[in-house]
């Protein structure tokens, strides 16, 4: 057999993709639209004057955000903290029981509905009794990002496991493949970007669980998050330090949004339909 | 080179016709109904021989896919047998079978060598053991170089020899294709033809081609098994008694033409009837 001979049938050569292509499409054009609603925003507040305890301007959250950055920073941390742990208790269970539905349809039957109860009651409406049930706060907030967090990442990795091409799966029964083998050539590698997927959304339904477990906790002290002092500044009217505040959620949100795209960009790059560019 | 010299060497040695090797497998009273109700096959009778390469030739929804499933041990029959044998010893067991899909159903997470690694991973060999074989695997199907590529990066006629080597590397006895060319363009489909030709001549082996096109199945095979649908049945059992090597010169000779108009005949009387 000869390749070479294949004018017409040859491999598809991909053009590498250029860090400054990305910089110049994806990242230039956002920025300035940002910042142009920054500097739209600023004249508005001045030109109508508008006071700082109804709209405060980007520039004075700006400086509320460095002026109060002693008593946001640990609130960062407490909030970053339990998001991930969150996640990662996440990823861990999720992953775990994707695996034991994928052992047996019974099984899967019998706890997926489950799964979706913990998925469509409201947290804010849970939230009240877990804080109640489990003393340490810290412990109560994680459960609640946990509960949020947990199911994209079980329906997808669920929904990965079970996509397995069949004419793969029907190769190794002809190769006499005994069950792990199937799992673990085939069918984990399969559910890879469908796992990705759900950690992505996971990712930022953890933050958002983390925040609205602590507005209803809304317990102060030196331990609490960022909710404490979103609700905390609203009860003294310090708008500006409350927008400083939602900064830093927001900003949180996107960085783990960033990172996770990333890390899932990184392991399907050379494989996966998602991370192909195609041109034309 | 000298790969491709001993191959065209073989393959000029005249293949035996249908009938004279001994017989490899043997389909007795064979009938598949799924469980959704279809009679996908009824009474199937057929003798495979060793060293044969037929064909399977018929219209979509005959079964065709279903005999190859049930000969690959993929599904349960629900009358009849299916027995092995080594010339006129039973086997208790299948021989070593190998199986290549109308896709060419790789892992696209996985380099053409691991894709091509796989059979013989699955039988506990290391990859340092089996590298000679696996790459020897991708040079016979001619993507020498591509070991470290991943499926993606290779177009249908490429991924299709992947999946080729594959099926080579475990060194089966009898080859199964599910029309494995049949998405593939007219030229690209010809080479891997004569391609695979070349390999069977070298590989001793049999191969079940399924294929709904009555020239593929002359070009390739020494004989032709015409089925018809509903149930799926064996309407018909031709040999091509054309020698081989065959080439372009086959391909547009008289020998061939006529084979080509008995086979329609045989397609068009199993369609109608
Ligand atoms: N897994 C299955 N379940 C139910 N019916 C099937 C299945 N596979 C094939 N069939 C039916 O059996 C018949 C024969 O199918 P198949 O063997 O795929 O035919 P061919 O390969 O010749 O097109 C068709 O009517 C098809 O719909
Ligand atoms: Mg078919």
């Amino acid at each position: 057999m000869s390749a070479h001979a294949e004018s017409h049938d040859e491999p598809i050569v991909l053009p590498p993709t250029s860090l400054s292509s990305i910089v110049l499409t994806r990242i230039v054009p956002p920025v300035l639209f940002g910042l142009f609603v920054l500097l739209l925003w600023e004249v508005v507040v001045r030109v109508n004057q508008i006071p700082f305890y109804i709209l405060p301007g980007p520039l004075l959250v700006g400086e509320t955000l460095i002026k109060d950055w002693g008593s946001l920073y640990p609130s960062l941390l407490v909030t970053v903290s339990i998001t991930l742990s969150a996640l990662i208790a996440a990823t861990v269970a999720g992953v775990a029981l994707s695996v034991l539905f994928a052992q047996s349809k019974w099984i899967e039957n019998c706890l997926f509905p489950y799964a979706v109860i913990l998925q469509v009651t409201p947290i804010v409406a849970i939230a009240p009794l877990i804080i109640i049930w489990v003393k340490d706060i810290r412990a109560a907030l994680l459960i609640c990002a946990w509960i949020v967090a947990f199911f994209p990442i079980v329906s997808n990795t669920t929904l990965g496991l079970n996509s397995t091409d069949h004419n793969l799966l029907s190769l190794m029964q002809l190769y006499g493949a005994s069950r792990r083998q199937v799992f673990w050539n085939v069918r984990l590698p399969s559910a890879l970007p469908y796992f990705l997927g759900g950690l992505r959304i996971s990712g930022g339904l953890a933050l958002i669980g983390a925040v609205v477990a602590e507005f209803v906790a809304g317990t102060g002290g030196v331990s609490s998050g960022l909710a404490f002092r979103i609700l905390e500044s609203s009860y003294t009217l310090q708008i500006p330090r409350m927008f400083a505040a939602l900064l830093l959620i927001t900003g949180t949100g996107i960085l783990i949004f960033l990172v996770l795209t990333f890390v899932s960009h990184m392991i399907l790059r050379r494989w996966h339909e998602s991370a192909i560019r195609r041109e034309g | 080179m000298t790969l491709g010299d001993n191959a065209r060497r073989s393959a000029s040695v005249l293949r035996p016709v249908s009938g004279s090797q001994p017989a490899l497998l043997t389909l007795k009273g064979v009938s598949k109904a799924y469980s959704t109700g279809v009679v996908a096959l009824k009474n199937v009778d057929l003798t495979i021989h060793q060293g044969e390469f037929i064909s399977l030739l018929g219209p979509s929804g005959c079964g065709k896919s279903t005999v190859l499933r049930l000969i690959a041990g993929l599904g349960e029959l629900t009358q009849g047998s299916i027995a092995w044998q080594d010339g006129r010893n039973p086997l208790a067991q299948k021989t070593d079978i190998g199986f290549v899909f109308q896709e060419p159903t790789l892992m696209p997470w996985a380099t053409v060598f691991k894709n091509v690694y796989l059979p013989l991973k699955l039988r506990g060999l290391s990859k340092s053991e089996a590298r000679d074989r696996v790459n020897q695997a991708i040079e016979q199907v001619g993507l020498a170089g591509f070991g470290d590529s991943y499926p993606r990066e290779l177009s249908g006629g490429m991924k299709m020899r992947v999946s080729i080597a594959r099926a080579l590397v475990a060194q089966p006895k009898i080859l199964l294709m599910d029309e494995p060319f049949a998405a593939l363009d007219e030229i690209t489909r010809f080479r891997l033809n004569d391609d695979l030709l070349r390999l069977w001549a070298e590989q001793q082996w049999t191969v079940v081609f399924v294929t709904h096109s009555v020239y593929e199945s002359v070009y390739l095979s020494n004989r032709i098994v015409v089925m018809s649908a509903r149930p799926g049945r064996v309407h018909a059992d031709m040999v091509v008694d054309a020698p081989y090597p065959r080439n372009e010169e086959y391909r547009t000779s008289v020998v061939y033409n006529d084979y080509c108009r008995t086979a329609s005949t045989y397609l068009e009387q199993a369609m109608t009837s």
